[in-house]
């Protein structure tokens, strides 16, 4: 039985914006990097209620995130 | 995922304005030269792999973790991490810039201590010996009696002339592990090539983990010690002959070796929680020099710790070798073999003159490829 999804409405630039930040990263499409993104978010929010210095400052940029997933998809690893 | 050491993945790389800024300061500021090993800890320090730790060590930290293996805070930690002082007259409050040997900035370290520390008392607490012929003993002999402690700020990682792609930070590896949906990654430290029975060892994890993160240390080792340039050969050779592609990653470990034996054993687990792995091996004689620890002193130091505390599941194994009985890879806990001839074990001693002779171990010990590489590079570095 396949998840529910939603459909989740975003700027049309943004949307570009994402294109061009995710060119040869390894994220096949914006919609892959915008849920490892939120993922990512959601899951150090749960940290942070634990302990909130936990995610401060270490979490990287989403251009952070991006440019890593470049460095391991040359390496074959993604 | 797991979280770093002490609870905070730390991150002393600065950019932008606040790199601008730790620019200018320092200009203004006494440059100190780091040696190999503090160029190594000043890396790891700066991405993090060295969490909780924000620079290099005052005195308080450091009498904690020479007495009982725990900074001043009480958080475990195996490992000193010193800057030495090489004469330069400081006041503490100021900021000191560190350069590598050729004079590049790497960073600034906001000074909070000046002070000196017993040698003796840190050898034998840390290393469990005095013994002059001691690698970890020699360095602490050849580094002078005053330690500056204080915060460190990264301009610059350090440069390297290998392995640059393979320099994986633990964000890196934490975004990795999070893309590939490994809950459980079990780490392989080495500084030696992979052998049958490390290989044996690595699957043996593999089996139990979602992914395996091979991890060979390539900061400064032994004069005699395989070079890095060599092992990345062998590493990368083995894993396109003799790994699934999907499940394990290859990545260096920038630390300098101390060869500190059981306190290093959990000095490489701790900073491999910070790398986002799970489970880590502890083989024999882990981290070992000589005779001077017994072959699973490290494994028996590492099950008195407190598994919570710890953080990260070592996996501990005995010697494993070639069953020719079993025809297969086994230890002596999963061996029926009692008898020399029906295992395949060799020495070192026994290895390096075959290997030197341009001879390849049996294949039973060591894959073809490695041995290949290994012959190679013994043959160039032979005097003609």
């Amino acid at each position: 039985m396949r998840e529910p999804k939603v459909t989740v409405k975003i700027p049309r630039p943004l949307y570009q914006r994402i294109q061009q930040v995710i060119h040869e990263s390894g994220f096949s499409c914006p919609t892959d990097f915008i849920v490892f993104v939120l993922r990512d978010i959601v899951g150090d929010r749960a940290l942070e209620k634990a302990d909130p210095a936990a995610g401060a400052k270490t979490a990287p940029t989403n251009e952070e995130v991006a440019e890593i997933r470049r460095k391991l998809h040359n390496l074959g690893y993604l | 995922m797991i979280p770093a050491h002490g609870g905070r993945l730390i991150n002393r790389l600065a950019t932008g304005a606040q790199r601008d800024a730790l620019l200018v300061r320092a200009k203004a500021a006494p440059r100190l030269k780091v040696n190999a090993r503090e160029l190594a800890d000043l890396e790891m320090i700066a991405v993090g792999a060295m969490s909780p730790l924000e620079g290099f060590m005052g005195q308080a930290d450091l009498k904690a973790v020479v007495e009982r293996h725990r900074l001043a805070n009480g958080v475990l930690w195996a490992m000193p991490v010193t800057l030495g002082n090489k004469g330069l007259k400081l006041d503490v409050g100021q900021d000191v810039a560190l350069e590598d040997e050729a004079g590049r900035l790497l960073g600034v370290l906001e000074l909070a201590e000046k002070f000196g520390f017993d040698k003796n008392v840190e050898a034998q607490g840390v290393l469990g010996t005095t013994d002059k012929t001691h690698p970890g003993v020699q360095y602490l002999d050849g580094i002078g009696n005053e330690y500056l402690g204080g915060a460190l700020w990264c301009t610059d990682l350090p440069k390297h002339d290998f392995a640059n792609e393979f320099r994986l930070t633990p964000r890196d590896t934490r975004v990795l592990f999070k893309a590939k949906g490994w809950n459980s990654v079990v780490a392989f430290q080495t500084r030696n090539p992979i052998h049958r029975a490390h290989e044996y060892l690595t699957k043996c994890g593999l089996e139990i983990c979602d992914g395996l993160l091979i991890h060979p240390l390539v900061g400064e080792t032994k004069s005699d010690d395989v070079p890095a340039r060599v092992r990345m050969d062998c590493y990368k050779a083995l894993l396109a002959g003799y790994y699934p592609k999907q499940r394990v990653a290859l990545a260096v470990y920038p630390q300098a070796m101390r060869y500190g034996g059981p306190r290093e054993a959990l000095f490489h687990a701790l900073c491999r929680k910070n790398y986002g792995c799970t489970h880590f091996i502890v083989g024999r004689d882990h981290a070992g020099v000589g005779s001077f620890y017994g072959s699973f002193d490290a494994q028996a130091f590492m099950r008195k710790l407190d598994p919570q505390e710890l953080g990260i599941e070592p996996l501990m194994f005995e010697n494993a070798f070639w069953d020719k009985r079993a025809g297969s890879m086994a230890t002596n806990k999963t061996s029926a073999a009692d008898k020399p001839e029906d295992m395949v074990m060799l020495s070192g001693t026994k290895v390096r003159e075959m290997l030197r002779a341009g001879m390849r171990p049996p294949v039973e010990f060591t894959r073809p490829e490695v041995a290949d590489i290994l012959i190679a590079a013994l043959a160039e570095k032979a005097p003609a």
